[in-house]
């Protein structure tokens, strides 16, 4: 009767990040260099938000020769002007430069445009930005970029430690760099919306980086002797599955905005679809095993313990647990060992009608057998946490 | 609100029911016809979402205020007044210029620099103290006035000053602005400052140059006399007088008039204005703009005319001449008429611009976008496929991935979507394409949540644990995650709202809650909906 899922991800991959880091980074610093480079060679191709100047969509009455209409504006004489078709082969995007002698000249040219197009053609949209204006916005543009950085960091730093918000920020930057170069490569427009993208993009990537990152301490509390290499790559193993399928329902709405939005956001989502796997790739492959680069503090229970006793701490405490056999013992373990406790404590299974708990508990009789301190442990870390994280 | 357990207290329940419920209630307005929505009853009309101007079509524009011209025009006000002023006080003067930013006065005798300086202090006024006006400034005043030992007097306009005059320049013109393009108050026009200089003036509906022509130009109409010692051509050869000013005339293309820089009577003094036509030939004559005075406008209008019966004067608008017509008798009452070669166009719109009173200073435009109706509808309906082949997209991969809970989640997702559109409907928040390629994207990531918890939960049920044990660990050790997750996008959308301008923030508003009401989902409706599953059902398995 149940809705049945029709497939599942592998819950456990075993692909081995960490061996691959020195390529990637490498492959990322070869790229952010390659974008300093494209930048300070052939630079962005600026949209008319930071260049100045005028842009307009006409629709022309059958389908345009732009090559002819190229001709004939460019006569114009109203600087470097650009011509493209939009979406639809009778509708034509005109951009020209912003033209000496203010606000009058910018009409007038304008007016020159509408005047030389094909009779019986609408005029859609015009977007007129000034020099001053354009000004402006590259300025806010790049301190947005900048702050949303430095807030994240703070952010990751606060709820992580300082190795993790030097992990976030460098995948970040490493976004920004990624997604940067690739529009100067192709000379793709860069415009506000680019940057809008841009942001959003970084939104995303850390989003998928904190994932991995939780894992990662959660694990780092768990197996406290197991080496960082295979920690990190049991932790982005663990959560590959979850990865995979975000990425997969975020581009399923992505595409679904590129080949049906329309055109005016077309250059959006383009940027969005190639920085969420960039995002991707760089909370995998770059944030994660950075903690390796810069190593990271093994032993949380001190700190736990710490902050547990501050009023109003987020994360309960996790019992520290004795050196021992136990330990070395693994994962499966530890887990088949907390379930238990988690089974036994009443207190979490409120909600839970008594038949269900029943089978439940007679499920979990097979489970082996646990020593009773430690058993209690977990069940009062366990219900101490939830309480506090509500 | 609840223990992060699977229980749920009715109340709690209730709560979330609720608020579902009315979320998509408050939703149902944006998704019908306009025109149904119109036939509702008033009690029924919830708030919908006001379309932007990229979807319904109008004109945006960004004007800058001309704050050198107002820097100006007050240097030359201050200028005549110290004139005056030192007349008045016998102090004898080289000279009262402006130079660069100041006006500059030497006094032919130094001794009578304290006596100049008293009197001309008094121009000083106090800056409206105000957290940014307060900085900097001579004692919180608009002018800075300075002797020196060699009988030179400055005035100048401290930073505050000039501040205030261009903050107070904004104001009156977004009123002027107003009454022009809005003069029924019925139009969705938005009028409103933008930074420190700048108007930003949004009409849904209307092209860009309908709009620019109700902003119209400064329109500062004066009524001086002219000056008939010298025609303008002798002028224009030998010198203006310094008294007069050589304005081009506007009936005679190519001319010139030769006017006193005294102003008679200015727009300021005129109370009212409409489109007529000529009476004077006693039919129906050219048409022409009739106006009214006040009455410091009427005395001094009928004092002038009562004193130059025979002689001309100028009407000036915005520095041009439109007619400069004989006096042929007093003309009482403040009444008058402007005629010349006006088309009915001309004279509705000079009546307007007249009526809505004069600009300040003038205004550029600085940014224009301006989006056609038909382009505006074709957004609207990429917008709604978009969203419907994303939610069908993403439905699909969560319902294919996760079974039951995959229509779980796509619940919550509707849930989801549904507060976003109802805050925004609620806060009248615009709805801008970037805002539905927000709410199309907030599909993707909203059911984020729902996969982390999901995923914790297989893992738990992998290890070995029971169901009910590993759902409840999936959700409880899923939230911590969540939380984090969600806060840094949050602060990413924050910042790219606080930074962005124009429909951009549109994109930001609706991502932001997107991500915000995707954790109330995610912490309430799928956690009820699983619980109640739970508990009516009794599963024996977990199909997950």
């Amino acid at each position: 009767m149940m809705l049945k899922p029709l497939f599942r991800l592998p819950q456990k991959m075993n692909l081995r990040f960490v061996k691959y880091f020195k390529l990637c980074l490498g492959l990322s610093i070869f790229a952010i260099v390659a974008t300093i480079v494209l930048l300070s060679t052939i630079g962005l191709n600026f949209g008319i938000d930071f260049k100045g100047g005028t842009l307009m969509q006409i629709e022309t009455p059958v389908p345009a020769d732009v090559g002819q209409l190229r001709s004939t504006l460019s006569r114009l004489g109203l600087g470097e002007i650009q011509l493209q078709t939009f979406g639809q082969p009778n509708e034509v995007l005109i951009r020209f430069p912003e033209q000496a002698g203010g606000p009058d000249a910018q009409k007038t040219a304008a007016d020159k445009v509408l005047a030389a197009i094909p009779s019986g053609s609408k005029e859609l949209r015009r977007e007129q930005v000034g020099s001053t204006v354009s000004k402006e916005l590259i300025n806010s543009a790049i301190w947005a970029l900048v702050f949303t950085n430095l807030v994240i960091f703070i952010y990751v730093w606060f709820r992580f430690e300082w190795q993790f918000a030097l992990g976030a920020i460098v995948s970040m930057i490493h976004d920004v760099f990624f997604t940067i170069g690739v529009f100067a490569l192709f000379r793709l427009d860069f415009d506000l919306t680019t940057v809008a993208a841009l942001l959003t993009i970084l939104g995303y990537s850390i989003n998928d980086t904190v994932v991995i990152y939780d894992r990662i301490r959660e694990n780092l509390r768990r197996y406290k002797r197991m080496p960082l290499g295979e920690l990190l790559d049991l932790s982005v193993n663990e959560t590959m599955s979850r990865t995979i399928m975000t990425v997969g329902t975020v581009f399923m709405a992505l595409l679904a905005l590129y080949f049906f939005g329309g055109e005016v956001i077309r250059g959006f989502t383009f940027a969005m679809l190639f920085g969420v796997l960039v995002g991707t790739y760089s909370s995998v492959f770059i944030a994660a095993p950075f903690l390796i680069l810069i190593g990271v503090k093994r032993d949380w229970s001190g700190l736990e313990k710490a902050k547990a006793g501050a009023a109003g701490a987020k994360q309960a405490p996790l019992p520290a647990r004795a050196a021992g056999p136990a330990e070395a013992a693994g994962m499966e373990d530890f887990d088949e060992d907390e379930a238990v406790a988690d089974a036994a404590n009443p207190g979490t299974q409120a909600a839970v009608s008594k038949a269900a708990l029943a089978s439940v508990s007679a499920r979990k009789t097979s489970a082996p057998p646990r020593t009773p301190p430690r058993g209690k442990g977990h069940a009062k870390a366990r219900g101490g946490r939830s309480k506090k994280r509500g | 609100m609840f223990g992060f357990t699977l229980h749920f207290s009715r109340w709690g329940a209730l709560v979330t029911l609720f608020l579902s419920v009315a979320s998509v209630v408050f939703t149902v307005p944006n998704l019908i016809p306009l025109s149904a929505y119109e036939s509702l009853p008033a009690w029924a009309q919830l708030p919908r979402m006001p379309l932007g101007l990229d979807l319904r079509g109008g004109t945006s524009l960004l004007y800058q205020i001309d704050t050198a011209q107002l820097k100006k025009g007050w240097l030359q006000s201050v200028q005549t007044d110290a004139r005056r002023a030192l007349s008045e006080e016998r102090v004898a003067h080289t000279g009262v210029v402006i130079a660069g930013n100041q006006v500059r006065v030497t006094l032919r005798d130094p001794s009578k620099m304290d006596v100049a300086l008293d009197r001309l202090k008094k121009f000083a006024q106090p800056v409206s103290a105000s957290l940014f006006t307060g900085r900097g400034g001579a004692g919180g005043l608009d002018l800075a006035i300075a002797g020196s030992e060699n009988g030179v007097i400055t005035i100048e306009p401290t930073p505050p000053g000039v501040q205030a005059r261009v903050e107070n320049a904004i104001s009156r013109s977004i009123e002027v602005v107003r009454r022009r393009i809005d003069p029924e108050g019925t139009t969705e026009a938005t009028i409103q400052k933008e930074g420190e200089d700048r108007i930003l003036i949004q009409v849904p509906g209307l092209a860009p140059a309908e709009v620019k022509a109700r902003v119209g130009t400064t329109a500062k109409l004066t009524f001086q006399l002219v000056d008939q010692t010298m025609s303008p051509s002798e002028a224009e050869a030998g010198g203006v007088p310094p008294d007069d000013a050589l304005l081009p005339d506007s009936e005679h293309p190519g001319a010139y008039v030769l006017v006193h820089k005294e102003i008679i009577v200015s727009g300021d003094d005129l109370t009212n204005a409409y489109a007529g036509y000529d009476n004077r030939s006693g039919g129906i004559g050219e048409r022409a703009v009739d106006f009214e005075f006040n009455s410091r406008g009427a005395a001094a209008f009928a004092r002038v005319t009562r004193e130059n019966i025979g002689k001309p004067f100028a009407i000036v608008l915005d520095n041009k001449v439109i007619s400069a017509p004989v006096i042929r008798s007093e003309i009482p009452g403040g009444r008058g008429q402007i005629t010349g070669n006006f088309s009915l166009d001309d004279v509705n719109r000079l009546a307007l611009l007249l009526r809505s009173g004069a600009l300040p200073a003038s205004l550029s435009i600085i940014e224009e976008r301006s989006v056609g109706p038909s382009l505006g509808a074709d957004s609207i309906q990429s917008g709604k496929i978009a969203a419907i082949v994303g939610f069908t997209a993403v439905s699909g991969l969560m319902i294919a991935s996760y079974g039951l809970f995959g229509l779980f989640s796509i619940v919550a997702l509707v849930v989801n979507i549904a507060i976003v559109m109802a805050c925004l409907s609620l806060f009248h928040a615009t709805l801008t394409l970037p805002g539905i390629a927000g709410i199309v994207l907030t599909m993707g990531v909203a059911v984020d949540a729902n996969v982390l918890i999901y995923e914790r939960i297989r893992e738990e049920m992998k290890s070995g644990r029971g169901m009910i044990t590993s759902i409840e660990a999936g959700f409880d050790r899923a939230y911590g995650t969540i939380i984090d997750s969600h806060l840094t996008g949050l602060l990413a959308a924050i910042i790219l709202y606080i930074f962005g301008s124009g429909s951009v923030r549109g994109f930001a508003v609706t991502l932001s809650f997107g991500i915000v009401s995707s954790l109330f989902t995610s912490i309430t409706v799928t956690r009820l909906m699983v619980s109640t599953w739970l508990r009516k059902t009794r599963p024996a398995v977990l199909e997950i």
